[in-house]
């Protein structure tokens, strides 16, 4: 058990940041650390599938001197995948900012449960 | 016939396209190639039904020319052709009913927005039904959200900023789990294409290693999608998001959206996850309870809502609790249940927002029920859409909540040892639907003497007609309820 936490410290260390990211998401009065946690959130999915993607002295898939062999390359689809990933997590992250933008606007605080008890003060 | 196979790859690319397109029009062409599109994407998608429906089978449409195990592809049956054309169905009545509000409550220059939005969000539930490639689910899960909260913050008003907020960090960690759970599986199977998932998903199952994990997955993914879809205690940016934004929106929200994720659930149960592995899991005792928590919650705060948008918004949440509830049953026909209350929901609940509009207006655009008194008498056929929406959400016969209701009830009793559970809370759900609902159809029809001035908007001859044709689906879903399970059942046969 421990050994295998040791030997994939990479995943370990993705679940670990996940929790944080999440928990961070959740729990976070002010809008900017929500974002920040939803970044570390994303980023730590992105690391685990890396990791997964990646084989020990393996190099990457771009084809040299006509080598086709598996055993030279590692998979390039988790690589794939965390590009995609990190173009949805770009574009949300934006969202985020320009609704955390809005609201600062309006009501001159980061705190999401003060302008809920703010709106419910004025009744509409 | 070749031809049609083209179809739903088609559906997708054109209304993404008009998407694209409409930035460049001005705000009144942008609302007719909405029109067009949605109306197209049903006629096409209606045209894939026959097809389908006639020769019985499923359709696998490469995209891309990497074959099958790595390459992505679209799948399509009866199931799929009938809920894409249902999903533009009541979009296109949803924009027509609240057209006028659009115009009265969203700005000019922003309407245009408006309409990239939809066409984006239809886009993404055409790809969230069609996809065979979980990967992809994902991506059009994300874009699907973005354009939810794009629609609900375009009415610039405190509350629905604040409720888009609230939506997008309820969302995001919904997606969140969802994909750490696709990832998780993606290391254990190697496989990102349905077919090969499930394959490999029943080999392990089978070979009794790695049993923990691969339930970690697949609760992660079941309970992403569950909080993306306002599952009873992740409800609460749900009424502000349904009752402060503009009309079209809140009826797009409550009958698309969130049904767009839980088909995909039920996609993913039949096609990945498989049948017997999931309901042989545990995970459907908790989307039981939580199912039955919020059929009786949601009717609660409903009860204790005065403000007649939020209170059918409350509704929703009993209505989710009522299809994750079917689920839990465990039995396939706790799933023909489920798929049918999709679609009575979502015919119901879209008519009793665009009915809702109606009254308020008559009422000098108050929400209140004080303000609602004698509300039906002011705009008649709003009164009785408004009507007919309520009886079929207490479930009298004739209309679609009904057949839901029978459907769940025959479902839970073929269901071992939830029979009592479900049949009780089903009772008690349905009394607390009627006591809100009948408490508001009576305070619409008691005569008033209070004037208030009429606004024109109630008798557009577009309304009426969208109105007409709400009530007509809400009789067709409950009176020729047969063909309609048997379309169900055939295409969850033919689902996995």
């Amino acid at each position: 058990m421990g050994g295998n936490l040791v030997q994939n410290y990479g995943e370990v260390v993705a679940m670990v940041l996940f929790g944080i990211g999440f928990t961070n998401l959740l729990l976070q009065k002010n809008m900017i650390k929500k974002i920040i946690g939803l970044n570390i959130m994303d980023t730590a999915v992105y690391l685990f599938l890396a990791e997964k993607g990646y084989i020990t002295g393996h190099i990457a898939p771009i084809i040299k001197n006509g080598d086709f062999s598996p055993d030279t390359y590692i998979n390039p689809v988790p690589s794939g995948l965390v590009l995609t990933g990190i173009v949805v997590s770009v574009s949300v992250t934006a969202l985020m900012l320009s609704l955390t933008i809005r609201l600062y606007r309006r009501y001159h605080t980061l705190d999401l449960d003060e302008i809920s008890t703010r709106l419910k003060k004025e009744g509409r | 016939m070749e031809m049609i196979l083209n179809f739903p790859c088609l559906c997708i690319l054109l209304t993404m396209f008009s998407a694209i397109i409409s930035s460049a029009l001005n705000r009144r062409w942008a609302r007719y190639l909405n029109t067009f599109v949605v109306t197209l994407v049903g006629i096409l998608s209606a045209a894939v039904l026959m097809f389908t429906l006639t020769s019985g089978k499923s359709y696998v449409y490469q995209m891309g020319h990497f074959p099958a195990p790595f390459g992505n592809e679209i799948r399509f049956g009866s199931l799929e052709a009938g809920m894409a054309l249902f999903f533009s169905v009541i979009m296109l009545l949803s924009l027509n009913g609240g057209r006028e509000k659009i115009r009265m409550e969203i700005d000019p220059g922003k309407e245009k927005l408006y309409y990239i939005m939809i066409n984006l969000l239809l886009s993404s539930l055409l790809a969230l039904v069609y996809t065979n490639d979980i990967f992809t689910a994902y991506v059009f899960v994300e874009i699907n959200t973005i354009s939810a909260c794009g629609m609900i913050v375009i009415t610039e008003h405190g509350r629905t900023i604040e409720a888009a907020t609230r939506y997008m960090i309820m969302s995001l960690l919904g997606s969140g789990l969802f994909l750490i759970g696709i990832c998780i599986l993606y290391d254990m199977t190697g496989h990102l294409l349905m077919e090969y998932l499930y394959t490999s998903i029943s080999n392990i199952m089978a070979a009794g290693t790695y049993r923990i994990p691969m339930m970690v997955a697949i609760a992660l993914i079941v309970v992403g999608l569950a909080i993306k879809s306002a599952l009873f205690p992740f409800h609460a940016w749900l009424p502000d998001a349904y009752g402060y934004s503009t009309v079209s929106s809140a009826a797009m929200l409550s009958s698309l959206v969130s049904k767009g994720y839980i088909f995909l659930l039920i996609k993913l149960i039949y096609r990945v996850i498989g049948f017997e592995v999931f309901f042989g899991s545990r995970i459907i005792n908790v989307l039981f309870v939580f199912g039955l928590a919020g059929m009786i919650m949601g009717s609660v705060s409903a009860i204790r809502e005065n403000d007649i948008r939020r209170m059918i918004s409350y509704s929703s949440v009993a209505q989710i609790g009522y299809i994750y509830m079917g689920f839990g049953l465990g039995t396939g026909a706790g799933m023909v249940a489920s798929v049918f209350h999709i679609l009575s929901h979502g015919a119901t609940k879209s008519l009793l927002f665009v009915a809702a509009v109606g009254l308020t207006d008559a009422s000098g655009g108050h929400k209140e029920f004080d303000e609602l008194t004698g509300a039906a008498y002011r705009n008649r056929l709003a009164g009785a859409a408004f009507l007919v929406g309520a009886l079929s959400m207490v479930g009298i016969p004739l209309f679609s909540g009904f057949i839901s209701k029978l459907l769940f009830a025959q479902a839970a009793v073929q269901s071992q040892g939830k029979a009592l559970a479900a049949l009780v809370v089903l009772a008690v759900s349905t009394v607390l639907n009627a006591i809100y609902f009948m408490k508001t159809v009576i305070r619409i029809y008691t005569p008033t003497d209070k004037k208030y001035e009429v606004t024109a908007f109630g008798y557009k001859v577009s309304y009426a007609i969208t109105l007409g044709c709400f009530i007509l689906l809400n009789l067709l879903l409950g009176l020729f309820s047969q063909p309609i399970t048997n379309w169900i059942t055939q295409g969850l046969t033919i689902l996995q």
